[in-house]
């Protein structure tokens, strides 16, 4: 296989770590040096060679391991995946675009043969082989959503369109910035982004679901959203804010490199063709402060982002507190020199750190 | 570019039904699988006719789960502007034509306990496609379908035969009509109503379960309109500085692409609300044509929908 697969945790001992392939290829968020809201959408049609855009549903070195995150994740909340009884043709929906990405852009990793209704599908990492009949969820382990989502990186929200709106109806949300799935199922667009502050009197939520009930097949979307994670945790849920809630206070000038992460969600949009419905996958990436340092243009741009982003913002992304930290630790890599546009990281061309 | 994601097909097969509708049948070129799709859904059939591109919205009758083919119907329309015409007349087998990929205005609610269909006519076609994914996913359904005669009954022996008990066929020339009152009154909790068809049959449908307190949700409705012809016009559009004529026989939205000006669009039938246009000065009478505007936007003379309205008067300036 192409890929070598970390074995590594994102708990307790928080083994994850970036090989200098990962680095190079995480999906730097901020295409300038100054962030505020926007859709900042763009059609989901690959992308450079080896990036994060390339293929339908990226396959990185954390697969194996933020499988098994997951399977420990489920096992202490079942709650995390839930389908309303209407979306279970979505699910299959998910299921068959999963296989054929995955077959298609990763052969040598994954195999999908279909002989009418009955589908081998063979995931070499995993060690699955399994053999079932299409939309008769009688015949796999689970159901066709949370059969597929336990080996594809990501959480996905897998969404019922109807009354000119998108509802929340099925997902699995184990990999989430703050927010709950028990918590949103069964609310629409408008409902579930109601906390974000400053968007909704931009408007943005208005013309952002307008532009995802017109996503068609064919034709899916993408974007980057970001936050701040203190340990690499993949699961920041709500639920579990007990146990990684006080982890932010345990940040100090000697560890923040290391410890603190930006956590970038690459997050996209399909049409499912057969129930109508809509997948949103949301794929988690983290990278430590330290590990981003060695991009010159990265340690510029990010201590100029985190310095001039307002106040809301870090209150809403829950790094306020550490900010003033975050900034000691990252002006160190901000000689003032200007950057290029764009988030490539620009090795080549862009002048080494003068200090 | 506008619209939906394009398909390369060659027309397989052509079966005249009766003496106003003619099936077509199209697979992909390149032999490959044709993207499937939910019952409900659309494709945007592009017919080069001469130096006229028209691009008119059919909805898909085969089966959503046969990736090999799509089938569409075709209902000739002799004072059309001519795109019905063109498949009657022009088009053949082992023709090269372009389809888009399907765009779903007329979902199913899969939430529905029911699904209570009613179609006029050509308005048969989405349900064609509904029913075979309801059979397949084993949902519950009952067709009310009205006709002009036995002789313009599209698909009706077909349908009657395999779904005797589920399959309601009225003709206009018995005299018979639905009782819709009296059907709307006896279903049960969580049915959904989908209506296709004539103007005002869609108009009826809608009303009537008003009145009897149906829920606003539970009423679906698809109705695609034809651009009509009308007195040729003349627009500005703002952004890209052109002035253009709009032909007799031509939409706003066409000749705003014939002058290279790339507009948003998806059904070209005035319902997706995807090419609506703000408008930037008007002196005269924009003439409405669709249904997604509502009553006030039409007043306020602020906002057009450029793929079946147009304008009479002095001055119209877009926004595009």
């Amino acid at each position: 296989m192409t890929i070598q697969f970390n074995d590594e945790t994102f708990r307790d001992d928080y083994s994850f770590h970036n090989s200098p392939w990962a680095i190079k290829r995480f999906p730097f968020p901020f295409d300038k040096d100054d962030y505020m809201y926007s859709v900042n959408m763009e059609p989901h049609k690959g992308g450079r060679d080896g990036s994060v855009f390339q293929n339908r549903f990226d396959v990185d070195e954390h697969y194996v391991s933020e499988m098994r995150d997951r399977a420990k994740v489920l096992s202490d909340d079942p709650l995390r995946c839930q389908s309303l009884p209407h979306m279970t043709l979505a699910g299959w929906d998910l299921l068959e675009l999963i296989m054929v990405s995955k077959s298609e852009d990763y052969p040598d990793m994954f195999e999908l043969h279909r002989d009418g209704d009955t589908w081998r599908w063979i995931n070499k990492p995993l060690g699955i082989d399994d053999t079932f009949t299409f939309l008769d969820e009688a015949t796999l382990p689970y159901g066709p959503m949370e059969y597929i989502t336990r080996q594809t990186q990501g959480d996905f929200a897998v969404l019922d369109q109807r009354d000119d709106n998108l509802w929340m109806d099925a997902g699995m949300i184990t990999t989430q910035a703050d927010w709950s799935l028990d918590f949103d199922i069964g609310m629409n667009f408008f409902e579930w982004h109601a906390p974000v502050p400053l968007a909704h009197e931009k408007g943005i939520f208005v013309r952002a679901l307008k532009f995802l009930l017109n996503i068609q097949q064919g034709a899916p979307a993408r974007r980057l959203n970001w936050t701040m994670t203190v340990n690499p945790l993949l699961d920041t849920s709500p639920e579990n804010y007990h146990k990684w809630g006080i982890q932010k206070t345990e940040l100090t000038p000697e560890n923040i490199g290391s410890k603190q992460h930006l956590r970038v969600e690459l997050q996209t949009f399909f049409r499912l063709p057969r129930s109508n419905g809509m997948v949103f996958p949301i794929r988690c990436y983290l990278c430590s402060f330290q590990d981003l340092m060695t991009v010159p243009k990265w340690g510029r741009r990010l201590h100029r982002v985190i310095r001039d982003l307002p106040e809301e913002l870090a209150t809403y992304k829950g790094f306020i507190d550490n900010r003033p930290m975050m900034l000691d630790y990252l002006s160190q890599f901000d000689d003032g020199q200007p950057t290029s546009l764009g988030i490539w990281p620009d090795l080549e061309t862009e002048p080494p750190l003068k200090k | 570019m506008s619209g939906a994601e394009k398909i390369t097909v060659k027309v397989t097969d052509i079966v005249p039904l009766n003496e106003l509708v003619t099936r077509f049948k199209f697979e992909r070129t390149d032999g490959a699988l044709l993207p499937t799709f939910s019952g409900g859904a659309h494709t945007v059939v592009e017919m080069k006719d001469g130096s006229v591109t028209r691009l008119n919205p059919y909805s898909l009758m085969s089966d959503p789960m046969d990736q090999r083919a799509y089938t569409i119907s075709v209902r000739r329309d002799d004072q059309g502007r001519g795109g019905s015409l063109f498949m009657h007349r022009k088009v053949k087998v082992g023709d090269e034509m372009t389809l888009s990929y399907p765009v779903n205005l007329f979902a199913l609610d899969l939430r529905a306990k029911k699904h209570l269909f009613f179609a006029g006519g050509i308005g048969i076609t989405p349900f064609l496609a509904q029913i075979k994914q309801l059979e397949r996913t084993g949902g519950k359904w009952e067709l009310h379908y009205a006709c002009r005669s036995h002789a313009l009954g599209s698909y009706v022996d077909e349908l009657t035969d395999k779904y005797p008990n589920q399959v309601h066929i009225y003709y206009d020339e018995n005299d018979q009509k639905i009782n819709l009152e009296h059907l709307l009154d006896g279903q049960p909790l969580g049915t959904h109503i989908y209506v296709c068809g004539p103007k005002g049959m869609i108009g009826w449908v809608r009303e009537t379960a008003a009145t009897l307190g149906w829920p606003r949700e539970a009423v679906h409705y698809e109705e695609f309109l034809a651009p009509q012809s009308g007195k040729p016009f003349e627009v500005k559009l703002a952004i890209s500085n052109k002035v253009i004529q709009v032909g007799e026989h031509e939409s706003l939205l066409e000749a705003i692409e014939r002058a290279g000006v790339d507009a948003p669009y998806l059904c070209r039938g005035g319902a997706c609300g995807q090419c609506e246009t703000d408008v930037v000065e008007c002196d005269g009478k924009i003439l409405h044509r669709d249904h997604w505007l509502d009553d006030a936007e039409h007043a306020s003379g602020k906002k057009i929908m450029p793929c079946v309205s147009r304008f009479e008067g002095k001055t119209l300036v877009l926004d595009r």
